[in-house]
């Protein structure tokens, strides 16, 4: 089993994605089928964004194992006020900046959902977001 | 198409990857939106886009592309070619807007995706 941590910064979109890409070289070198490695990485690529953007700033807990990965991000923040909203297509609270990047269309956790085999949202307002997703090798 | 009839047509230049241009290249996907790059399922595929920060080489280092073309004349930084380097991609720029670029590279026999 192997563990990895990244901490995440609010707004630093210059650096956003440096923990997905990691987590990638990580798997290659593990020899994880490429198409398992796709999924896990543009699902946690959308979340490391995610935090990016609308978080006051987190924390990524990667676990490797034998058969799976599990991804946690947790952030402090302002939260996700209504998580089913937050799982339809297109809706979105992203700022200019956000969409300028090339995100924002609302497209992000749905698209998470897709990719993993487990998908877990918890959230408090004011307070924070925890992510958690599995996919299995 | 070969990389290096892709720059003939489009009059673009090499910015990273000048020993690939013998590579071929079939479909393109033309997005200046990366959460729909991520959707895209195949990953030999041909970016096109207009869209011009470090995420758009991330995106493409996350979705398995490795070939983009920056349309419009976007210059693309120093960070973004040290990732685009370190990934091995190939990444062109040409001074047609989208629709051109889209135009011309489709009737030279590109497909699209969908």
């Amino acid at each position: 089993m192997m563990n990895f941590e990244y901490p995440v910064q609010a707004g630093d979109f210059t650096n956003a994605g440096s923990a997905s890409s990691s987590v990638k070289k990580t798997l290659k070198q593990l020899n994880v089928d490429p198409s398992i490695i796709k999924r896990v990485v543009v699902a946690l690529y959308e979340a490391e964004v995610n935090v990016v953007a609308h978080s006051h700033g987190g924390t990524i807990y990667v676990v490797i194992d034998n058969d799976k990965i599990a991804i946690k991000l947790e952030d402090k923040g302002p939260g996700i006020p209504d998580i089913d909203l937050a799982m339809t297509v297109g809706y979105s609270t992203a700022s200019p900046q956000v969409r300028e990047m090339g995100f924002g269309a609302g497209m992000g956790l749905p698209n998470i959902k897709h990719n993993v085999d487990y998908l877990d949202v918890k959230s408090e307002v004011n307070v924070g977001t925890i992510v958690e997703m599995i996919v299995n090798f | 198409m070969t990389i290096s009839e892709i720059q003939t047509v489009l009059n673009a230049k090499i910015l990273c990857g000048e020993d690939k241009i013998t590579q071929t290249i079939d479909r393109a996907f033309a997005s200046d939106l990366m959460s729909d790059v991520l959707t895209l399922k195949s990953d030999d595929i041909m970016l096109l886009t207009g869209l011009c920060n470090i995420q758009t080489v991330r995106t493409m280092e996350m979705a398995d592309l490795n070939t983009v073309i920056f349309v419009r004349g976007k210059k693309a930084t120093e960070d973004m070619i040290d990732i685009a380097k370190e990934n091995d991609m190939i990444v062109l720029q040409t001074e047609c807007s989208m629709f051109r670029t889209c135009g011309i590279l489709y009737e030279a026999g590109i497909k699209p995706v969908f």
